[in-house]
């Protein structure tokens, strides 16, 4: 299969701290996949290396056939690859329509106009509003975004990744910190969005339910390396794996 | 298309040029003319710092080297080649702030928060220790007098209609800025800039814009204070200008459009009223600013948008 994203013995250190240590897998076009593992094992540094925030020390990442790895975050965005983060991250004093408006804008190359109001940019407004709808965000679209539940802050923040049109979406632990509830709905839902925007999506993730529930494939890590990959069905089977992280608990 | 908003937008206007443009014509005094002047140059001034500060979140306080370029642009040119060169002469002034703002603007962009703040801070003394020292150039301390400016313009009423027609053109253009994408993308900077870096914009380039937007305000502001007060002097380049047009929008309440432009109108009024009761004006200046710092941070106002909201709401809830 096709390959959208491919790492290749991507290394990095803070001081004597490897945080990631000769990492290689790829990610085939349009599969949805999770990063498991316990904290500190590197899952977000490894997603800051994606998005350009951190630069690797050694190592290549290649994204849509292209060599990233020295490129800017803007730049690697450019290319179509969109994030939402741990800590919820959107812009609070906006409505919740602009906080989406705003990357459907800069996505059409149209943040520089300074005349006409935000509200006249009909093609970036409709887009906005029916990545709204699709989060189910829209009947809150005129309420400052500081407003909405944690829980809605989360979708929210995967909102504006969307709007920047994505070919690879990475989320940062999408239900932390959500009831149960929640996060069946959340569940749900970015199966939903994965299909419906055709996406590429990568995820860390906590919740084992969430990973097993939707992964194709399970990508754990430990303490920087990549200790094991496969489908759901072999990772829960790993004993590595299960001593490393899951614990017998856990089944 | 009538949206509520368009509507505000069109009451806003017409309060605007109602108060402004009947003042000289109910008030003959040439003193109150001067004044409203003051109120209608310096509110502008204040208008585009708020779109460093309020909207973008950086605090320049250097914003006196604009005001300078524009006032000396004016001031030597007209003293260099006679008053016909009072208009030219702002063009001059506005095209040498764009120059110099994209060239510091490189510069101090380059560091956030309270760098930039003391990066600003530190060129705007720098100008003013060159204005206050290259005497045979500047004229130094003296400063530049008598610059009238020409034809009918120098009448103070017909200046006074001149002024008013280029404020209102700056606060349309600036309150059109707002609203529009780069002004969304430059609130969006200010309250998380990491966040815009993921939407793919550059946060410096967008930085820089806004900081030779509003810089190209400040030198208008200080090309007509110049034809305003016929006279120019270094103070204008002084850490206190920039000071004072910061006390301006803070008291108006930087979160509001037009917040800063009343900051603007109450500290000019007040200074003249108490001053000419009191040498201690600015005590009562301080006591002011202290007060709106500590009991209505969100400045005159967003207080009073805030008091609406809530009173508005109680409605809602009694009935």
């Amino acid at each position: 299969m096709d390959a959208i994203l491919t790492l290749d013995s991507v290394t990095k250190s803070f001081g004597g701290l490897r945080v990631t240590s000769g990492v290689s897998f790829s990610i085939d076009r349009g599969s949805i996949s999770a990063i498991i593992g316990p904290n500190g094992a590197g899952k977000t540094s490894l997603f800051n290396e994606i998005t350009g925030y951190l630069k690797p020390d050694s190592g290549r990442i290649i994204f849509q056939g292209a060599e990233i790895t020295n490129l800017s975050t803007r730049e690697i965005v450019a290319r179509g690859m969109g994030r939402a983060f741990q800590v919820t991250s959107f812009f609070p004093e906006e409505t919740v329509l602009d906080n989406v408006r705003v990357a459907c804008l800069s996505r059409m190359d149209l943040t520089r106009k300074s005349i006409k109001s935000v509200s006249r940019f009909t093609k970036a407004t409709d887009r906005a509003v029916s990545i709204l709808e699709s989060l189910g965000l829209d009947k809150y679209a005129k309420r400052p975004a500081f407003e909405l539940a944690h829980g809605d802050q989360k979708l929210l923040d995967i909102g504006i990744a969307l709007g920047i049109e994505p070919k690879m979406l990475l989320l940062d632990e999408p239900t932390a910190g959500m009831s149960p509830e929640e996060r069946l709905l959340t569940r749900n839902l970015i199966q939903k969005l994965w299909k419906e925007f055709n996406l590429t999506l990568l995820f860390i993730e906590h919740d084992m339910d969430t990973v097993f529930g939707i992964a194709q494939t399970v990508r754990v890590l430990q303490t920087g390396r990549l200790l094991a990959e496969g489908t759901p069905e072999e990772i829960r089977n790993n004993p590595e794996v299960v001593t490393a992280y899951l614990g017998e608990e856990v089944f | 298309m009538k949206t509520p908003e368009a509507i505000k937008e069109f009451g806003f206007w017409s309060l605007f040029f109602l108060i402004f443009g009947l003042a000289p014509i109910l008030d003959n005094s040439e003193y109150h003319l001067m004044l409203a002047t003051h109120i209608l140059i310096w509110g502008m001034f204040a208008v585009a710092f708020n779109m460093l500060f309020g909207v973008t979140g950086m605090l320049s306080f250097g914003q006196a080297l604009y005001y300078g370029v524009g006032a000396y642009s004016v001031g030597l040119l007209v003293r260099g080649f006679g008053d016909t060169w009072f208009l030219p002469s702002i063009i001059v002034g506005l095209l040498v702030a764009v120059a110099v703002s994209v060239l510091l603007g490189l510069l101090v962009i380059r560091v956030s928060g309270v760098y930039f703040t003391v990066l600003t801070l530190a060129f705007g003394q720098l100008a003013w220790q060159v204005t206050l020292k290259w005497y045979h150039f500047t004229g130094g301390d003296d400063g530049i007098q008598s610059i009238i400016p020409p034809g009918l313009l120098g009448n103070n009423r017909v200046y006074y209609w001149f002024t008013l027609a280029l404020v209102a053109l700056s606060i349309l253009a600036l309150k059109r800025l707002v609203n529009s994408p780069l002004g969304l993308t430059l609130r969006c900077i200010r309250q998380n800039p990491e966040r815009v870096r993921f939407l793919g914009r550059r946060v410096r380039r967008n930085e820089l814009r806004v900081y030779v937007v509003s810089s190209f305000f400040a030198a208008l502001a200080g090309c007509l204070m110049a034809g305003a007060d016929n006279s120019i002097h270094p103070d204008m380049f002084y850490w206190t200008t920039s000071g004072e047009v910061i006390l301006m929008a803070v008291i108006g309440g930087i979160g509001q459009f037009f917040g800063p432009f009343i900051g603007a109108a109450v500290i000019i009024i007040i200074q003249d009223y108490v001053g000419a009761r009191t040498e201690y004006w600015s005590l009562i200046i301080g006591l002011i600013m202290m007060t709106m710092v500590l009991l209505f941070p969100q400045g005159l106002v967003g207080e009073i948008r805030s008091l609406r909201t809530r009173l508005v709401s109680g409605e809602r809830n009694r009935s």
